[in-house]
């Protein structure tokens, strides 16, 4: 299995009218790999990311998957029940804001059961017995099973979105800036939980953010984006100990060096 | 509406055809709501303008109508919709379950089974069983296409979650026919198994929200449930005070202000039906 990528992108675009959201996107992303994508705030990481999850149509290009039976699969042609099939089996997408991931009118425990039951589970003490498993996994005590996530500070909901996706153990996940909007100390706490999950689990990920400390402590590889298009990619420790372009030395000077 | 000259069961028949197509094409698609462009009718939404209009549309001369609500033939909205047909039909009102050909309801399925060739009209204020956890009507939309119901469970595990049990009493989710997950309208739990491979047709109208439904004779109706805590009908205690009938589904009757109290049959024509003379008995319902 390890002998194609996981996912093949090939000349992605996607424009709003006149407006580039992104260009000219072409990588390949590998089983177990962690990728982030860089970049100043409207570069089109976000709209990247919605192409390649198909939460947004693309105009152009493909995205290929490797699908778990091994087959190869454009995720344009995919019907819509397929698709959402493999949207909460196969994947997962953590938002930065995890009221947009939650559903906060609920109990923590059917949050993370929810895809379970999506899924045909039907026995009640399993399910629950799942989602305790990974509220544990994920550092929230099992006597908040019941409470709704809107008691919850943000890293615990941040917290509690990943475990509702991580519950079907997805091979690859897209996440959008999950560390944004949080406090110092807990973006540290989540980055670390973030980091053991994704190395157990061997996931692959693809991870936007602006935050280069970030992508420094989860990402193998960064591509770096810059008006919609990538203008660097390489290795992490390369791109950052390295860079290339201009504008990406001015991203790396930009941080305060630990 | 006196010295007025209405059509036949009120509505013009060009409406009335309309209304029986999308009664077609529910009982073709079991579970499935069509909308209908329904008409506002002379009584307010709460009284079941959608049932109104399905049983306006499906009666005929030799009909025999019987109208409950919570059970009872003499509730006010029964007799107003009993009122109601008697007017512009003139067919033939009863108060035995058996002897009806069209039963329209409100919040009750008749204790007596009911038989092939009879129809059961329900009156429905919310159509949509998975309005409560996804609002957006596209989106309820695209989950019946799918048939992702996943949601429906939601519900039921938060229930147990906080209740220790399926606490859900009414409007009990149903899914029909192996498909199309579907709200009985606000009936009791206890209802629900007489859904199950009934061989009356049943009908399920919403007028403020446009819908109607259908359950075929002979259609499987099963109560959504977890394998861990199975669906279970409500039980009472005792018989009924009136009668004496066991299994079947009681109201409690608050007799005075010192907290004196029985449980009665709601279905009244069941009850009556199982006393031989009604004069020797407490006046319950007056
Ligand atoms: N829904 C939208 N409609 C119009 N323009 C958009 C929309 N979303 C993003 N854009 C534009 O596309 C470009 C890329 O945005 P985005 O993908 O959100 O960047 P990032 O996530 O890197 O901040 C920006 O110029 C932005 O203004
Ligand atoms: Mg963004
Ligand atoms: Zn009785």
């Amino acid at each position: 299995m390890t002998d194609a990528p996981i996912l093949e992108v090939r000349d992605l675009a996607k424009a709003y009218g006149a407006r580039i959201g992104c260009v000219d996107i072409s990588f390949d992303l590998w089983a177990g790999e962690v990728l982030a994508v860089v970049g100043e705030s409207g570069s089109g990481k976000t709209t990247l990311l919605s192409c390649l999850s198909t939460r947004l149509a693309a105009d152009r290009g493909s995205v290929v998957y490797a699908m778990r039976d091994g087959s190869r699969r454009d995720l344009s042609t995919m019907r819509e029940a397929e698709r959402r099939f493999l949207m909460r089996t196969d994947w997962g997408f953590v938002h930065q804001n995890p009221a947009d991931g939650l559903r906060m009118g609920v109990s923590a425990g059917a949050n993370v059961g929810e895809r379970l039951m999506a899924v045909g589970d039907r026995h009640y003490g399993h399910i629950r017995g799942t989602a305790l498993d990974w509220l544990d996994r994920v550092e929230i005590d099992a006597d908040r099973i019941d409470d709704r996530p809107r008691a919850f500070s943000g890293g615990m909901r941040q917290r509690l979105q990943i475990a509702r996706n991580l519950v079907t153990s997805p091979r690859l996940v897209f996440m959008d800036e999950p560390t944004g909007g949080l406090d110092v100390s807990v973006q540290a706490r989540l980055l670390d939980l973030m980091r053991g999950l994704v190395r157990d689990l061997g996931l692959s990920v693809i991870i936007v953010t602006h935050d280069l400390a970030v992508a420094r402590l989860l990402s193998h590889r960064i591509m770096v984006m810059k008006e919609g298009r990538v203008i660097e990619h390489g290795l992490t420790d390369r791109v950052l100990d390295d860079p290339r372009e201009p504008y990406t030395q001015l991203l790396v000077s930009s941080i305060p060096q630990a | 509406m006196n010295g007025v000259a209405y059509n036949f069961a009120y509505l013009d028949e060009q409406t009335k055809r309309m209304i029986r197509r999308a009664i077609l094409k529910a009982i073709a698609i079991p579970g499935y709501q069509v909308p209908f462009a329904a008409r506002e009718m002379p009584m307010p939404y709460g009284w079941g303008t959608g049932g109104v209009q399905v049983t306006a549309a499906i009666i005929g001369p030799n009909d025999r109508l019987k109208v409950i609500d919570q059970g009872a033939d003499d509730t006010t909205n029964a007799v107003s919709i009993r009122a109601f047909f008697r007017k512009v039909t003139n067919v033939a009102v009863t108060t035995h379950t058996g002897d009806a050909t069209i039963i329209q309801t409100r919040h009750r399925i008749p204790e007596q089974p009911l038989a092939a060739g009879q129809i059961l009209v329900y009156q429905v204020p919310i159509p949509e069983p998975l309005r409560f956890l996804e609002p957006r009507e596209t989106e309820t939309r695209v989950m019946h296409g799918l048939e992702d119901y996943g949601l429906m469970h939601v519900k039921l595990y938060e229930d147990i979650a906080h209740h220790g049990r399926i606490a859900t009493a009414y409007a009990y989710p149903v899914k029909v026919a192996d498909r199309y997950v579907m709200d009985p309208s606000p009936i009791p739990k206890f209802d629900n198994p007489k859904m199950h491979m009934s061989p009356a047709l049943q009908l399920f109208g919403a007028g403020r929200e446009k819908r109607i439904y259908a359950v075929p004779p002979y259609t499987e109706v099963k109560s959504l449930d977890f394998e861990d805590h199975p669906f279970e009908i409500q039980t009472f205690d005792q018989p009924c005070a009136l009668c004496g009938a066991r299994n079947v589904y009681l109201d409690e009757v608050i007799l005075d202000d010192r907290g004196g109290r029985m449980f009665v049959c709601s279905d009244t024509d069941g009850c009556d039906s199982r006393r031989p003379t009604t004069n020797d008995q407490p006046e319950a319902r007056s």
